[in-house]
């Protein structure tokens, strides 16, 4: 979706801020969404790319005003109303008042911590032969999609070279809208930064994305 | 909560409590009644992201690879199968991408779409890398970006941005500090920092303050 989230090359949103000695977490409620969204995911209740694509579609203006944690827990609450694991009733109650969905994978208790702490497996079988190699150019398809999609509109009608064959993965526009993991070659896919941004661009830029087959074109 | 009306001190932690953190607080309630999750598992996933990640996994991967070749090499190679080699670093995933400076060409990673970080290497990402300014900018202007960190470049080296839109995960190995040669690998480590891993600074200088 043509979201807010997609910022790559937005203007008006000022200097980069570190700040310095930042502690992990602002405050302890930070610590319980990250949590909370660690283990209903690895229970089962979602997969990553439905919690990316609930994120996304907070309201522009609820996205650009609230804080990264507030937008995990905004995001997850609405995903497990919509999904059935708890309804807007408790919610505005605070209290369990019926007894909840099975979780594909049970409970989350101490058994499972382990598993959280493991980066996912996202590789897949390849179904088909990969349709290009490394120093093709491909032309980044001039697509719209109204639901999750993770190429970002910067890049979006340019051509890029083919730079690494990362194998073939889950794919995130139908995973996210639970459609199916439907595998496809991922390509990391380099840009010239005039090509993205014209010639007033920077001339030693060059931008790389990670591309889905069906994101690209032959040129 | 009315019965606790006449208590004070509850009131008062409760005033104090911003709506989100009430909100925050009345989910896992209810996550816990319904059986979904053990407060206890929520407790040790928190305690696993403080203890056991951090910029410190990254660090010990880019001394190494400064100090041994064949691990460089393997490493550039194939990120995530080197890294599985060294077993006293937390488990890093199957697609992790090490990405080389080289006096030609300054390596910078983000993820414009949201937040995606090698988080086994360098820990929870700060702030700034999840926020509006670096995302819009760091595609399109990361000089200017390099300047917030008050750091700039020769305007003759190439910058490759990094944009993180699958689950490859991208880590930055900095050209080792001069004046560091016949340092121990445990030395150098320390002069490694996360923002040098990000392609958002350079390593610590000898001598400088840590």
């Amino acid at each position: 979706m043509n979201g807010v989230h997609d910022m790559g090359g937005m203007d008006g949103f000022g200097k980069v801020e570190p700040e310095p000695n930042e502690p992990m977490f602002h405050a302890d409620w930070e610590s319980r969404v990250l949590a909370m969204v660690r283990a209903m995911g690895a229970a089962g209740a979602f997969n990553i790319d439905t919690s990316r694509f609930y994120r996304e579609t907070l309201p522009p203006d609820v996205y650009l005003s609230s804080s990264y944690y507030e937008k995990w827990f905004l995001g997850l609450e609405e995903m497990l109303i919509e999904k059935g694991y708890l309804t807007r009733e408790e919610v505005a109650a605070g209290h369990a008042m019926q007894p909840g969905k099975a979780l594909k994978h049970g409970k989350f208790d101490l058994s499972n911590v382990e598993r959280v702490m493991v980066r996912g497996k996202f590789a897949r079988p390849a179904p088909a032969p990969a349709k290009f190699s490394i120093g093709d150019r491909v032309r980044a398809k001039n697509i719209h999609p109204a639901t999750h999609t993770r190429l970002p509109r910067y890049v979006r009608g340019h051509v890029g070279v083919v730079e690494l064959n990362h194998g073939c993965h889950v794919f995130p526009d139908t995973a996210a809208m639970e459609r199916g993991e439907n595998p496809q070659w991922l390509y990391t896919v380099v840009f010239e930064g005039r090509d993205l941004w014209g010639e007033d661009g920077d001339p030693t830029l060059k931008v790389s994305i990670d591309a889905f087959e069906p994101y690209l074109e032959p040129v | 909560m009315s019965e606790h009306h006449h208590d004070h001190d509850h009131d008062h932690d409760h005033s104090e409590l911003s709506e989100t953190e009430l909100r925050v607080r009345a989910l896992e309630t209810i996550l816990t009644e319904k059986g979904y999750v053990e407060p206890a598992a929520l407790d040790a996933i928190i305690q696993a992201y403080e203890t056991k990640i951090g910029p410190h996994n990254g660090a010990r991967v880019i001394a190494k690879a400064w100090t041994d070749p064949a691990f460089r090499k393997a490493l550039l190679e194939d990120g995530s199968k080197a890294i599985g080699t060294l077993g006293h670093v937390s488990r890093v995933g199957d697609h992790l991408v090490v990405v080389e400076n080289t006096p030609q060409r300054h390596n910078m990673v983000v993820c414009t779409l949201c937040s995606c970080y090698p988080w086994e290497m360098l820990g929870l990402p700060p702030v700034w890398y999840k926020a509006a300014p670096y995302r819009s900018r760091a595609v399109k202007d990361p000089r200017g970006v390099l300047a917030d960190f008050g750091i700039s470049l020769s305007k003759d080296i190439e910058i490759r941005v990094w944009d993180s839109t699958a689950e490859t995960r991208f880590l930055v190995l900095p050209m080792r500090p001069e004046g560091t040669e016949g340092w121990s690998e445990e030395q150098l480590a320390e002069l490694v920092t996360r923002d040098s891993m990000i392609g958002t600074g350079f390593p610590r200088r000898p001598g400088a303050p840590s």
